[in-house]
């Protein structure tokens, strides 16, 4: 059975049909990538995974729960963390708080008003942000201000923090959107790292194509708020429907 | 004591408790060593720290803090006139209805951020200024202010004969006793009310000190950085900022029942708008998210009010008085402006430099001082070994 299971999704702004009947299964321990070119619901479909939108028909549910109504932080406390396109990290705290953090929410859950406890006295939460910083290999940085790294090492932390929390299923919006081919493909090789150490179910939305066919085993093309092709990547690449999407054919 | 703080805290708690309980000699020489000063700085500092605690730390800028001030005021004057005058009663009401004033203000303002929440509770702190002012006269008792009276209850009070109205008392010791020592021409006063706003004053920083190094208050400063990242993160930020808001809004109150414990009465003009920008001038002046800022900022600004304000023309007269007569005169006539009525106008210069030359307050200031300090005297160190070599 399928983790992550889409079936039937409409999502209407105004005029414009965002996202028109989609269905989508992601296999456990994979990596899904979706593409699609610009304006094709890629990310509006990504939103009505994490609670920030919520389709007007059809249902998500992951691990056999429904996603359809909780907030954010509910998703998340359900196993499912997110990666941003520009990243998104605490840059006014150190390296080391920023994992900290999602330690403390994997641990404590979404409130816990533990206002008179030392921070130095939870050395759990630490070695756990330590242990992290030090498999993506940035524990020399781990007094620095998260505002003061490169590009490419706030997209490292933002990895470090949704790993930490060992989530079930992990969402990459562009991971490397705006980087350097070099940035690029230092990040490929952190997430293939990762697939190989730990099997996390991911969903990758990319328009980059060299990301997506050296990571993933399965894609889904989306135009038009519409899934044309779902298929291994070996059949996507010359596949008629996907370049007709891309080059523009009957529009 | 301090066993669970790192070592630099427990140093900044001890220099803290020496700096407060010492107040009244350091102070004594600027002119600032009289307990009702002394007092107002120590209750300021634990309304500013207060603040700190959600200005500080989650960035949400209340405007509307007075309102808990008010609210505290109200409470501790109501139990010296029903109950006792004694201020232990007194100041837990206070502490009480302040936070559940927080817990309600909070909960409907805190569902907007930025400068939409400075707005709703600057609306609602002036809708309890007019509230107090007229709709509530007799729970307030309107323009006049709550006073508190020879035929008050007082129920648990030994009933009075000497016609005048008592002292308020911790346990038989009254707030109002001084005693006064002549040292090298200086009048040195050690109130009891100053030391006991004092007392309350270090376990209030302890708390904050608490507070800021705990993983509730790296929630907070995470708030102000990423909420975004917060919520997807899997916590659930708005129970964080209402903590916070009643947190700070329960010191507001503790301070709000301190300014009626050394002086008896409560009016609705402490609930105005401009009693909660002070605080934010306070916090911003002295640093806002530091531990020592709000006390210091909370000081410098009462310092202004009450001593730089009483400096007139022939207090001036006097200290230029070696000048020649026309640049006597000049002196004074530019200074005029600044000093005596003025204050404010010298008040708002210092506001603006600091805002723009010391975005961390008079704290960033300090410790810029301090770092330059330390290096010359590195640098002196390291030119004396390469010279010995």
């Amino acid at each position: 059975m399928s983790y992550l299971e889409v079936r039937g999704v409409n999502k209407r702004f105004g005029g414009l049909q965002a996202l028109d009947d989609v269905n989508l299964s992601v296999e456990a321990g994979t990596i899904h990538a979706i593409i699609g070119p610009n304006g094709a619901g890629k990310s509006t479909l990504l939103n009505c995974f994490v609670g920030k939108l919520i389709p007007d028909t059809g249902t998500v549910t992951f691990d056999g729960q429904s996603l359809l109504g909780l907030k954010p932080h509910e998703i998340n406390q359900t196993g499912v963390s997110r990666v941003f396109q520009t990243p998104e990290i605490f840059s006014d705290l150190s390296v080391l708080e920023n994992v900290m953090i999602p330690c403390l929410a994997k641990r404590d859950g979404a409130f816990k008003l533990n206002a008179i406890t030392a921070m130095s006295g939870q050395t759990d939460i630490r070695e756990k942000a330590e242990q992290m910083l030090l498999d993506v290999s940035m524990q020399d940085k781990m007094h620095m201000a998260a505002s003061s790294l490169s590009r490419g090492d706030k997209r490292r932390l933002e990895m470090a923090m949704c790993l930490s929390q060992d989530p079930k299923l992990l969402l990459l919006d562009e991971p490397t959107a705006g980087m350097a081919r070099a940035d690029t493909n230092n990040t490929i090789d952190l997430l293939k790292e990762i697939q190989e150490k730990r099997k996390i179910t991911k969903v990758v939305i990319e328009h980059d194509m060299h990301v997506v066919f050296s990571l993933a085993q399965k894609i889904s093309v989306l135009a038009q708020g519409h899934v044309i092709v779902e298929d291994k990547p070996e059949n996507i690449k010359g596949h008629p429907k996907v370049k007709e999407a891309y080059l523009g054919g009957a529009h | 004591m301090f066993g669970n703080l790192q070592k630099n805290d427990r140093l900044l708690m001890i220099f803290f408790i020496i700096m407060v309980l010492a107040g009244p000699i350091i102070l004594a020489p600027f002119g600032a060593g009289y307990p009702d000063l002394l007092q107002r700085f120590a209750i300021f500092g634990i309304f500013a720290i207060g603040f700190n605690i959600l200005f500080g730390l989650t960035g949400y800028l209340s405007f509307g803090h007075a309102a808990f001030l008010g609210v505290g005021s109200y409470s501790a004057v109501w139990m010296f006139k029903l109950l006792t005058m004694n201020v232990v009663p007194a100041l837990l009401l206070s502490v009480a209805v302040a936070g559940v004033f927080a817990l309600l203000i909070g909960y409907v303002s805190l569902r907007r951020s930025g400068i939409y929440f400075s707005i709703l509770t600057l609306a609602f702190a002036q809708m309890s200024y007019n509230l107090a002012y007229s709709v509530l006269t007799p729970i307030t008792n309107g323009e006049t202010g709550l006073q508190l009276n020879l035929n008050d209850p007082r129920i648990l009070d030994a009933a009075d004969t000497s016609g005048s109205i008592p002292s308020t008392n911790f346990f038989g010791l009254a707030m109002n006793s001084t005693a006064k020592f002549d040292v090298l021409g200086m009048t040195l006063q050690f109130n009891v009310g100053f030391y006991f706003c004092a007392l309350i004053l270090i376990g209030a920083f302890y708390l904050a000190l608490r507070i800021f190094r705990s993983p509730f208050g790296m929630m907070l400063r995470a708030i102000k950085t990423n909420q975004n990242r917060l919520n997807y993160t899997g916590l659930n930020t708005r129970p964080y900022t209402l903590a916070a808001f009643v947190i700070s809004g329960m010191y507001a109150g503790l301070a709000g029942g301190l300014m009626a414990i050394t002086d008896p009465l409560a009016g609705a003009e402490r609930m105005q708008w401009t009693a909660s920008g002070e605080v934010v001038l306070m916090t911003i002046l002295g640093g806002a998210g530091t531990m020592m800022g709000p006390v210091l900022g909370a000081g410098f600004i009462k310092y202004f009010e009450n001593i730089f304000s009483k400096i007139n023309d022939n207090v001036l007269h006097a200290w230029f008085s070696l000048l020649p007569d026309g640049l006597e005169n000049l002196l004074v006539g530019i200074l005029h402006f600044f000093v005596g009525k003025g204050w404010h106008l010298t008040l708002g210069i210092v506001f603006m430099l600091v805002v723009i030359f010391l975005p961390g307050g008079l704290v960033d200031g300090a410790t810029r001082i301090m770092k330059r300090i330390m290096n010359r005297g590195k640098s002196d160190s390291a030119s004396a070994k390469s010279a010995a070599e």
